[in-house]
């Protein structure tokens, strides 16, 4: 057997989310990554974000293609239907599914090679497509599994462990999403669940494609000096340009969308998560705003992190196409069949 | 050789040479319902090229009182309105035809015939005294010569009436104009040659309770009525048009008239993986879904079909086929797709086919289609081609039972889950090798992982040699019971008992049930077999067995068919005589019918 479920015990005591589930609850079977893979940071933060907006398992699909990252759904929300699917294609998946049905939360599990090599035509059209799904790109620069390639996400001028320099630009999934009319692009750092819980949450309760960029380190392959996506590396480097705030039901809320200083999202269990800004001159309102500082910084090398745009008035997926509010595969047949009268009378017009 | 004696009224071929883009399929559909009103048995071929505008393009109306719908090697009237492919289509007319031009121009006086009579109709002449604008006047020309049409071979002009009425009865100022060009021709017809020409309709009553349709559109019906809600797509030739069928009929059943919302789910995707993606991930979360496309998308599909094999995710994909390898011909037709579709992706791997003969059948096993995926929780093709999609058939009426519920196949709800004590994705309880699944969204003990990597009954992930063996058998053991659920394959005995065979499928029907006539009454009776669907029942193998020759007839050049039946049943080799069309026009009877003649002629004299 190559899989192991978790020992759950329950004891007296333990903190419990109002739906009376606890952590563990949120949990999946064990992790077969490489010790300190980042990967096993960003699901220890989906646990957390999904028990603290206590969200019911089974309201949950959670999809990947192939990759380290896309083992990953494996290991949390065990009560949650999971979706591993070919190599670049999680995003085909998520739509069809949620054109099933949209009351599913969607959580799109990707890597680097997943999403921005193989996939980068299906990550591209889910996010033009606006389909409601939290879209995570584990990205650490490397091939995993196949040891130790570059991805396009690797910096022109990085090293690999074998000392080979990587002289291709690199792809940036973030401004690719705001290029692309994306309505949610953020970036954050798997070593930084202080910041990566509340993005989490906002992005499950953006309605529409929410692309968050993680850097998540690879122990094995690319975590060594001359990486630019390592441990050390990216710790030195990251610039958070917004700060989170989780705002209680209770407090009021003067503004809705504020995009002076901060932006208030809305979560699904009431609250709020304020997002500051911490760079005065950052434009974080359009998309022009949002890549020329991007890009301002990247020059610098310097990896900016935080809440980066955000559109929450662009029409998602299902607004565009007009679909019916009840789900399309609990409607009744009685619902979609025209009945033998119908076909009659339609077939006046083939004589 | 069409001597007087042979008797041509209501059996005749009009082939109409024109340049695409000038409005003559509008001035076609009309000829042809016209002759249909009439009560006479019709059928078009529209031989249309890849290109939206200026090439050329023909159009055959077969009318056979005995209602044969192939088409055949004989044209009795050629409509030559194409200077460019004049010469061509001078030298098709079938000896005592009549070729019709446009006199306004001087033919090319070095192409003469003597065995065919030519009939010069002024068209543009006539039309362009009429007639102010240019665009109007292309257009008029092509109505004109349904006009010519109609008083050289008898065609009820009130009904061609009837049939432009109801054509503009949105915009009544063309019903006068259509209906001038239509006079002009008709007139001149009956004032310049002797008409009726021998060659000519009369009515009859053989179309009642019949409707002329394409496969395409009652393929979309059939998606409609099953209850499919989500379709995902690439735009390919030929398929597209069941696409916007589909689209057509939502529109017109399932939106919501006071809100305008959608019943229904279409997404254009970015390439046909995505499609055949997004059609996976729907019918995994329990909405029926279906994708349109042909060869070329079914090569790009080839890994998700492999996934959804594997991991046990009904799927309805819609192969309309068309001239390969490769780009190949688009707007051509043929039956190329078989091995292709049949064992689709790679590992062992295979999937059921479901083969309509025709625009009705293609309704129905549509439907068919539907069922079977979501009770063998496997994708099903349903492999029609360009002929039957995009072409207009005359076929019974179709028919609905109303009493019909989908077949949603083995769906644990909240319910049942209750009552079990664990739920097991890939467990076989009920030995057919059919498992259980439950839908996301509905309960956390239902939850599973579905992984295109090594699983294990239980759903895990598994390396372990044992597990993964367990699962493919478990698979084949599927196959089997596929066996028995797909169409049975249908039998059309000789008159007398005979060691002859013939195995078709598809498109090639109505050229083999012609020819089956032609040979009886030349003395060769054969039994004949019609395949609807992969795997093979066991009738395929009795009739097989039961056969010294069976000549198994298809429209690809490798003989896919024979392939697959040596593949896939016990009959010896020597047995199938392949009798194979290929060049992208429908199969003519003529061919099938002289080629088994030749084959048993020359085996007789061995």
């Amino acid at each position: 057997m190559t899989w192991i479920t978790k020992p759950k015990v329950d004891w007296a005591g333990q903190q419990r989310n109002p739906l009376g589930l606890t952590i563990r609850d949120y949990e999946g079977v064990m992790s077969t990554l490489c010790a300190g893979c980042g990967h096993d940071s960003v699901t220890a933060a989906l646990v957390q974000a999904f028990w603290e907006m206590a969200i019911r398992p089974e309201q949950v699909i959670k999809l990947s293609g192939i990759g380290c990252s896309s083992k990953t759904p494996a290991y949390f929300l065990g009560g949650a239907h999971g979706f591993n699917s070919v190599h670049g294609r999680m995003p085909s998946i998520a739509t069809g599914a949620l054109a099933a049905h949209r009351d599913l939360i969607a959580v799109g599990i990707s890597g680097d090679g997943d999403s921005l090599s193989i996939g980068m035509g299906q990550f591209a059209h889910a996010v033009r497509r606006n389909i409601n799904v939290l879209y995570l790109i584990e990205n650490n620069g490397v091939y995993g599994l196949t040891k130790g390639q570059f991805s396009a996400s690797a910096d022109c001028g990085s090293k690999s462990k074998r000392g080979v320099e990587s002289r291709q630009q690199a792809i940036d999934p973030v401004a690719t999403a705001i290029t692309l009319g994306g309505s949610f692009a953020a970036r954050s750092f798997s070593g930084d669940k202080k910041q990566l819980v509340p993005l989490i949450k906002a992005g499950l309760s953006h309605p529409g494609c929410a692309v968050i960029d993680v850097i998540s380190p690879c122990v094995t392959f690319n975590d060594h000096e001359g990486s630019t996506k390592s441990y050390a590396f990216t710790r030195a480097h990251h610039e958070a340009v917004t700060e989170a705030d989780l705002v209680e039901p209770a407090e009021a809320i003067e503004t809705e969308y504020d995009w002076g200083d901060a932006v208030n999202v809305t979560v699904h269990d009431g609250s709020t998560i304020r997002f500051k800004k911490l760079e005065p001159d950052y434009d974080w309102s359009s998309r022009a705003g949002a890549l020329q500082y991007l890009e301002h910084h990247r020059e610098r090398g310097e990896v900016v992190t935080g809440l980066l745009y955000r559109d929450a008035d662009q029409p998602d997926f299902h607004t565009i196409a007009k679909t019916a509010k009840q789900p399309l595969r609990d409607m009744e047949y009685e619902q979609l069949c025209p009945g033998s009268d119908a076909l009659t009378s339609l077939q006046d017009r083939l004589r | 050789m069409t001597s007087p004696e042979t008797n041509r009224v209501n059996d005749f071929v009009i082939k109409i040479a024109t340049v695409n883009g000038t409005g003559s399929a509008s001035a076609n559909t009309l000829l042809m319902k016209a002759l249909f009103r009439m009560g006479i048995p019709v059928t078009g071929k529209n031989l249309f090229p890849s290109n939206i505008q200026g090439l050329p393009t023909w159009y055959e109306i077969r009318a056979s009182r005995d209602g044969y719908n192939a088409r055949t090697g004989r044209v009795d009237v050629m409509v030559a309105m194409n200077a460019q492919t004049y010469a061509q289509d001078l030298a098709e007319v079938s000896p005592g035809g009549y070729l019709i031009y446009d006199a306004t121009w001087p033919r090319d006086a070095q192409l003469e015939r003597d065995d065919i009579e030519i009939i010069g109709i002024p068209l543009a002449e006539m039309v362009n005294e009429r007639f102010d604008k240019p665009r109007v006047r292309i257009l008029m020309k092509n109505i004109a010569y349904v006009g010519a049409l109609c008083g050289l071979m008898d065609i009820d002009l009130g009904i061609v009436r009837g049939l432009v009425e109801d054509t503009f009865s949105a915009k009544p100022g063309l019903i006068d104009s259509n209906m001038e060009a239509i006079e002009l021709g008709f007139d001149h017809a009956r004032k310049h040659f002797d008409c009726p020409l021998p060659v000519r309709a009369e009515r009859m009553d053989a179309s009642r309770g019949h409707v002329l349709i394409d496969g395409n559109q009652a393929a979309a019906l059939g998606c409609v009525y099953a209850g499919a809600t989500v379709g995902a797509w690439y735009p390919i030739t030929p398929s597209t048009s069941l696409m916007d069928a589909f689209e057509r009929f939502c529109g017109k059943f399932r939106r919501d008239p006071e809100t305008g919302e959608n019943r229904y789910c279409i997404v254009q995707a970015e390439d046909e993986l995505a499609a055949a993606g997004m059609v996976i991930g729907a019918n995994w979360a329990g909405a029926r879904a279906f994708t349109p496309t042909s060869g070329p998308g079914i090569s790009l599909m080839g890994e998700f079909l492999g996934f959804a094999y594997y991991t046990e995710i009904p799927a309805v994909f819609f192969d309309i086929q068309r001239v390969g390898p490769s780009t190949g011909m688009p707007t051509r037709t043929q039956q190329c797709d078989l091995i292709a579709a049949a064992y689709a992706s790679h590992g062992d791997t295979r999937h059921p086919l479901l083969i309509p003969s025709d625009p009705a059948e293609c309704f129905e096993l549509s439907v068919t289609a539907f069922d079977l995926a979501e009770r063998l929780q496997t994708p099903v093709f349903v492999l029609s081609d360009l002929d039957i999609g995009m072409n207009d058939w005359m076929v019974p009426e179709l028919t609905w039972d109303d009493g019909y519920r989908p077949d949603r196949g083995k769906v644990l709800d909240a319910e049942a889950l209750e009552k079990l004590d664990v739920f097991h994705r890939f467990a076989d309880i009920d030995g057919d090798g059919i498992a259980y699944r439950t839908l996301p969204g509905s309960d956390p003990k239902g939850a599973y992982f579905v992984r295109g990597s090594g699983h294990n009954r239980y759903g895990g992930y598994t390396e372990d040699a044992e597990e993964y063996q367990d699962v493919v058998d478990r698979l084949l053991c599927k196959w089997q019971t596929a066996r028995e659920l797909v169409p049975a394959a249908k039998l059309t005995e000789a008159d007398r008992p005979t060691g002859i065979g013939i195995v078709a499928f598809g498109s090639s029907h109505g050229a083999v049930g012609e020819a089956l006539d032609r040979l009886a009454a030349d003395g060769i009776h054969a039994d004949y077999l019609r395949l609807r669907a992969f795997p093979f029942g066991e009738e395929v193998q009795r009739f097989l067995d039961d056969h010294e020759t069976v000549f198994v007839v298809e429209q690809n050049r490798d003989a896919q068919m024979r392939s697959l039946l040596l593949l896939e049943t016990e009959v010896e080799r020597r047995k199938l005589v392949s009798i194979l069309h290929y060049n992208g026009m429908p199969i003519p009877s003529d061919a099938v019918t002289e080629r088994i003649r030749e084959h048993v002629r020359r085996e007789a004299a061995a």
